[in-house]
C-alpha cells in the first residue's frame, strides 16, 4: 500500500491529513461572504452614535430577549418532538403510503410563514372558519384567541417541523442495520436497541435540525407579526417601517446575533459531549422495515393527525379562498412564468449552497480543530437574521461597491446562500459523518487523488444527505420573500413574489392561485428527492 | 453510481444555472430609456396608472415594488448609485426619511396640491389622500350609535371589542397628530385606558377590517380606503366607515405621495410622471379605482366620502409628524401597545 500511495504514504500513515490549502481556502472564503450581514450591522451601529447604544438599556429589550428565546426554544422542542417519530414512522416502519406522508410532512416548508399564519388565522380565529362550522351544530359563537404566543409556536412549528423531518428522515436512512441487528442479537429489545443504537446515530443531524428551527423561529417576522406576538426580528421590523433612523435597528441586529452566538456556543458543548459514531454504508443495505403490528393503525392515525395540521389546514383555507373567487367568477390565471422562475432560482441555490457547503463540512469533519470548528459554528450565525438585514448588507456593498451585480440574479442566489447555508450544511455534515474515511484513504492509497476521490468516493456515498440539504434549501428558497423583494432584477417574479402582492391587497382568493402552485411544484421536487435518497441507500433487502 | 450522480443531480444544476443566467440577463435588460420607479405602493392598485402613463407619453417605466419603509431603507443603502429615478410612497414618512436623497420639484408642479399636502421644501408631493376613520361591524352598530370623537372610543362599552394596529406607520401618524394637538397627558390618558379596556392589536389595517367584518372585534381604528379591499374580496361583509367629526384629532387625513431622485439623468422623465399622477386623469383614478382623496381641487368625490375640506384632523402640518415620532414611540411603548 504504500509502494503504491508513493510519496502520499506519508500523509496516509499520519492518521489526519495535512490541512489542504485547497480547502481551506474556499471555506474560509464562504464563511467571510456568510458574514458579510454582520459586517454591515457593525458598520451601521458604529455610524450611529452613542444614542443608538441606548436601546440596549430598555427595559423592554430584555423582556424581548425572554421572548424570543422562549420562543426559539418551544419551536425548537416541539419540531423535535413532531420530526423525530415522523421521520422514523416514514423511514423505517411498515407504515401504509410512506412517500406519499414524506412529501404531505414536507410539504409546509415552502408555505411562507405569514401565510401560514394568514391560513391558521382563517381557521382558528375567534370567528374563523372552525368557529363557523361548530356554530350550526354546537352554538359556538367565538373560539379562544389564538393570537400570542400559542399563534406563533404553531404557525412558526408549522413552518419548521419539516426541517427536523427531512434531516432525521435522512439519517434514519443511513442507520447501518448490521448495528440494530447485533444490538438485538445481544438480546437488546427494540426500545433499548432505539434509545442506545439507533438514536445516537440520527442525533447529530436531529440536533441540527433542531438549531436550524431555532434560528428560524428567531429570524421570523411574517407569522409572528401576524400572531402579536413580539420578538427581537419583530422590533428591528419595526424600527425600519417606523422610519428611525437605521442605526438603533442595526444595534437590536448585533444583539441577535451575540444571542445567536450564545445558543451556537451551548448547543456545540452540548454536542461536543457525545461520541461521534461511524458505520460503514460502502456495503450499505437498506434496514428491514419494523413491523408496527398493532400498531400500524394507531400510528397512522397519528401521522394522518399531524400531516392534516402540517400540511391540511393551510392547504383547505387556501382551497376555501380560491373557491370564493371562483364562486365570484374571478379571472384567476396560472403563474407559470412565476413557478418556472422560482423553480430555477431555488435549484440553482441549492447546487450553489451545497457547493459552498462542502469544503465547510469537509474541514469540520476530516480536519478537526478548535479553527475547523469554529469556522463551521461561524457559518450559522447569519441563518438567525431577518431576511430585510441580510438584504439591506447586500444592498449596502453591492450597490456602492460592485454595482455591476446589484439587483441581479447571481446577487439574489448570494443572498439565498447567506439565509440558508446552514440548511446545506447540515446535509452534507451528516452525510460526511456516515462515509468512513477508512474508504477514502483506501482510494487515495490506490493512488487517486484529493479531488479524485471526493467526486469518485466521498460525494456518491453522501448523497442522501446531500439531497436532504438540497431540498431543504430548494423548499425555503421557494418561499424566501423579504430579499427577494429588494434584491431581485425588476421584473423578475418568483410564486413567492406573486402571494405578496395579492395578500397586499388582501386579495386572498387571488393568493390562493400562486400558494397553491407552490406546493404543487414543491411535489416533484419531493418524489425526486424521495427517490434519489433511496436509491443512496443500496438494495433493499432481500433483492 | 458515479455516472448516475453526475447525471441525476450536477447536470440539471447547471442546466438550471444556465436558464437563470438567459432568464436575469432578459430581466434585467432595462436599457437607458426608462424610468425606474420604487413603488411602495401595491402593484394591484397602481399599476394600470403606470401602464396608462407608458401609453400617454411613450416612456418606458420599470417598476420595483416593495414595502414603503423598505424601499426608503433601501433608498438610503444605496446612496449615490440608487437606480431609481422616482420614489412613489404609501405614506408621507417614508418619504420624508429620504427627503435629504430627493430633488426640488419645480413650483407650477407643487402648486396643484394644497400646501398642506406637500413638504415644505418642495421635495415632495401628495397624490391622494387617506382619512383615519372607525371601521365597525354593521350587525353590531349604525353610524348614530357611534361617537364622533377619538376619545368616545377609550369609553367601557367598547371594552375587548376594539382594534388598532400600534405598530403600524398611519397609527403612529395619528397619535403623534393627537398628542401635538390635544398634548401629551391628554393622549397619555385615552391611550391608557384603550389598554385599560382590553384594546386588540393588530398588524396592520388590512387585519383590522377583516377582523371586524368576521365579527372578532366591533370597530376598529383605521384608514378609510381598506374597507373597499375587503369589499372587493367580501362584497357582502358587514362592514362600514365611520368618519369623526371635522377637527376631531382622531380624522387625520394622510396622504400617499411621490418624490424625484436627486441627480437622477431622467428627471425631466421623472417630472412628468409626477405631474401625471397629478393630472385630471391620474386623479380621477385614485377616486374611482382606490377610493382614495384626490388632492387637487375640482375632482369628483369618490362615492359616499364626505369632502375633504370637512375633514381637516387637527391642524398639525403632516412634516411635523416625522419629527416627532420618536416621542410617540416612546409612549406606545410606555402605555405597553408596543414592545
Amino acid at each position: 500500500m504504500r509502494t503504491a500511495a508513493g510519496e502520499r504514504g506519508a500523509a496516509i500513515g499520519a492518521r489526519r491529513p495535512r490541512l489542504p490549502l485547497l480547502l481551506a481556502a474556499p471555506a474560509l472564503a464562504v464563511v467571510a461572504l456568510l458574514l458579510a450581514p454582520i459586517v454591515y450591522l457593525a458598520i451601521r451601529a458604529g455610524t450611529g452614535g452613542g444614542d443608538a447604544w441606548e436601546v440596549l438599556a430598555r427595559a423592554s429589550t430584555a423582556r424581548l430577549i425572554g421572548r424570543t428565546l422562549g420562543l426559539a426554544a418551544a419551536v425548537s422542542a416541539s419540531s423535535v418532538a413532531i420530526g423525530v417519530p415522523l421521520a422514523w414512522l416514514v423511514t423505517r416502519t411498515d407504515l401504509p403510503a410512506r412517500r406519499t406522508w414524506f412529501a404531505l410532512a414536507s410539504l409546509p416548508l415552502v408555505i411562507p410563514s405569514y401565510v401560514a399564519a394568514l391560513a391558521l388565522i382563517g381557521a382558528f380565529s375567534p370567528r374563523g372558519l372552525l368557529q363557523q362550522v361548530l356554530e350550526g351544530p354546537f352554538g359556538v359563537e367565538r373560539l379562544p384567541e389564538i393570537y400570542g404566543f400559542p399563534g406563533a409556536l404553531l404557525a412558526v412549528t408549522l413552518s419548521t417541523v419539516p426541517y427536523v423531518f427531512l434531516l432525521a428522515a435522512a439519517a434514519f436512512r443511513r442507520v447501518d442495520p448490521a448495528l440494530e441487528e447485533a444490538a438485538r442479537g445481544l438480546g437488546r429489545s427494540r426500545l433499548s436497541t432505539f434509545a442506545t443504537v439507533t438514536f445516537p446515530l440520527v442525533r447529530p443531524s436531529v440536533a441540527a435540525g433542531a438549531l436550524i428551527a431555532a434560528l428560524y423561529a428567531i429570524s421570523d417576522f411574517g407569522a409572528v407579526s401576524l400572531m402579536r406576538y413580539d420578538t427581537l426580528t419583530r422590533a428591528i421590523f419595526t424600527q425600519y417601517r417606523s422610519l428611525l433612523e437605521r442605526e438603533p435597528a442595526a444595534v437590536l441586529g448585533l444583539l441577535l446575533v451575540a444571542i445567536t452566538s450564545a445558543i451556537l456556543a451551548v448547543e456545540a458543548w452540548a454536542r461536543g459531549r457525545g461520541r461521534i459514531h461511524r458505520t460503514t454504508p460502502g456495503a450499505g443495505r437498506r434496514a428491514a422495515p419494523v413491523p408496527l403490528g398493532r400498531w400500524r393503525w394507531p400510528a397512522l392515525a397519528a401521522v394522518a393527525a399531524v400531516v392534516a395540521v402540517l400540511a391540511a389546514v393551510p392547504v383547505a383555507v387556501l382551497g376555501y379562498w380560491l373557491g370564493r373567487g371562483l364562486a365570484r367568477g374571478e379571472d384567476l390565471a396560472l403563474p407559470v412564468g412565476p413557478a418556472v422562475s422560482s423553480v430555477l432560482v431555488a435549484l440553482a441555490a441549492a447546487a450553489l449552497a451545497l457547493a459552498a457547503a462542502l469544503p465547510v463540512a469537509i474541514l469540520a469533519q476530516r480536519h478537526r480543530s478548535p479553527w475547523t470548528r469554529s469556522l463551521e459554528r461561524a457559518s450559522y450565525v447569519s441563518n438567525a437574521l431577518p431576511g430585510i438585514v441580510v438584504a439591506l448588507a447586500l444592498v449596502f456593498f453591492t450597490a456602492r461597491y460592485l454595482p455591476v451585480v446589484y439587483q441581479t440574479i447571481p446577487l439574489l442566489l448570494v443572498a439565498y446562500l447567506i439565509r440558508y447555508f446552514p440548511q446545506a450544511l447540515a446535509g452534507a455534515d451528516g452525510a460526511l459523518r456516515s462515509v468512513d474515511p477508512r474508504l477514502e484513504e483506501a482510494a487515495r492509497g490506490l493512488g487517486r487523488g484529493s479531488l479524485g476521490v471526493l467526486w469518485s468516493v466521498t460525494l456518491p456515498l453522501m448523497r442522501a444527505g446531500l439531497v436532504s440539504g438540497g431540498t431543504l434549501v430548494v423548499l425555503s428558497v421557494l418561499r424566501e420573500l423579504p430579499a427577494t423583494l429588494v434584491l431581485r432584477p425588476i421584473g423578475f417574479e418568483t410564486l413567492a413574489t406573486e402571494v405578496w402582492r395579492e395578500t397586499s391587497v388582501g386579495a386572498y382568493s387571488a393568493a390562493a392561485v400562486p400558494a397553491l402552485a407552490l406546493m404543487l411544484v414543491a411535489l416533484p421536487v419531493l418524489y425526486v428527492a424521495s427517490r434519489l435518497q433511496a436509491a443512496g441507500e443500496g438494495p433493499a433487502p432481500g433483492s | 453510481m458515479r455516472r448516475r450522480f453526475a447525471r441525476r443531480f450536477a447536470l440539471p444544476a447547471l442546466a438550471a444555472v444556465a436558464v437563470l443566467a438567459g432568464l436575469g440577463a432578459v430581466a434585467g435588460c432595462g436599457d437607458d430609456d426608462t424610468l425606474t420607479v420604487y413603488s411602495g405602493r401595491e402593484e394591484r392598485l397602481v399599476a394600470p396608472l403606470f401602464e396608462r402613463f407608458e401609453a400617454e407619453t411613450g416612456i418606458d417605466l420599470e417598476v420595483r415594488y416593495g414595502d414603503s419603509a423598505e424601499l426608503a431603507a433601501t433608498i438610503q443603502e444605496e446612496g449615490d448609485n440608487t437606480p431609481a429615478d422616482v420614489f412613489f410612497a404609501q405614506d408621507a414618512g417614508s418619504l420624508g426619511a429620504v427627503s435629504a436623497r430627493l430633488a426640488p420639484l419645480p413650483e407650477a408642479v407643487l402648486e396643484r396640491v394644497p400646501r398642506r399636502f406637500r413638504d415644505p421644501d418642495g421635495r415632495w408631493v401628495g397624490t391622494s389622500g387617506r382619512v383615519r376613520v372607525v371601521v365597525y361591524n354593521t350587525e353590531k352598530y349604525s353610524d348614530d350609535d357611534l361617537p364622533d370623537t377619538i376619545f368616545g372610543y377609550a369609553d367601557a362599552r367598547f371594552r375587548n371589542r376594539l382594534g388598532v394596529a400600534p405598530t403600524n406607520a398611519s397609527f403612529q401618524a395619528f397619535v403623534t397628530g393627537m398628542r401635538l394637538a390635544v398634548g401629551e397627558e391628554r393622549t397619555r390618558r385615552w391611550l391608557r385606558a384603550l389598554v385599560r379596556n382590553g384594546v386588540k392589536r393588530y398588524e396592520k389595517n388590512l387585519q383590522i377590517v377583516e377582523a371586524v367584518a368576521s365579527g372578532e372585534i366591533d370597530a376598529g381604528l383605521v384608514n378609510h380606503y381598506y374597507l373597499a379591499r375587503v369589499k372587493q374580496e367580501q362584497p357582502d361583509a358587514p362592514v362600514a366607515n365611520h368618519f369623526l367629526r371635522p377637527g376631531d384629532p382622531g380624522a387625520l387625513v394622510n396622504v400617499a405621495g411621490v418624490g424625484v431622485i436627486e441627480g437622477s439623468d431622467r428627471s425631466e422623465a421623472a417630472i412628468r410622471l409626477v405631474e401625471f399622477l397629478l393630472s385630471e386623469g391620474g386623479q380621477r383614478f385614485f377616486a374611482e379605482e382606490v377610493a382614495e382623496y384626490p388632492l387637487v381641487a375640482g375632482i369628483p368625490l369618490p362615492q359616499g366620502l364626505p369632502p375633504l375640506a370637512t375633514l381637516r384632523g387637527p391642524a398639525i402640518p403632516l412634516e411635523a409628524l416625522g419629527g416627532e415620532l420618536q416621542p410617540t414611540l416612546e409612549l406606545l411603548s410606555e402605555v405597553g401597545l408596543t414592545a
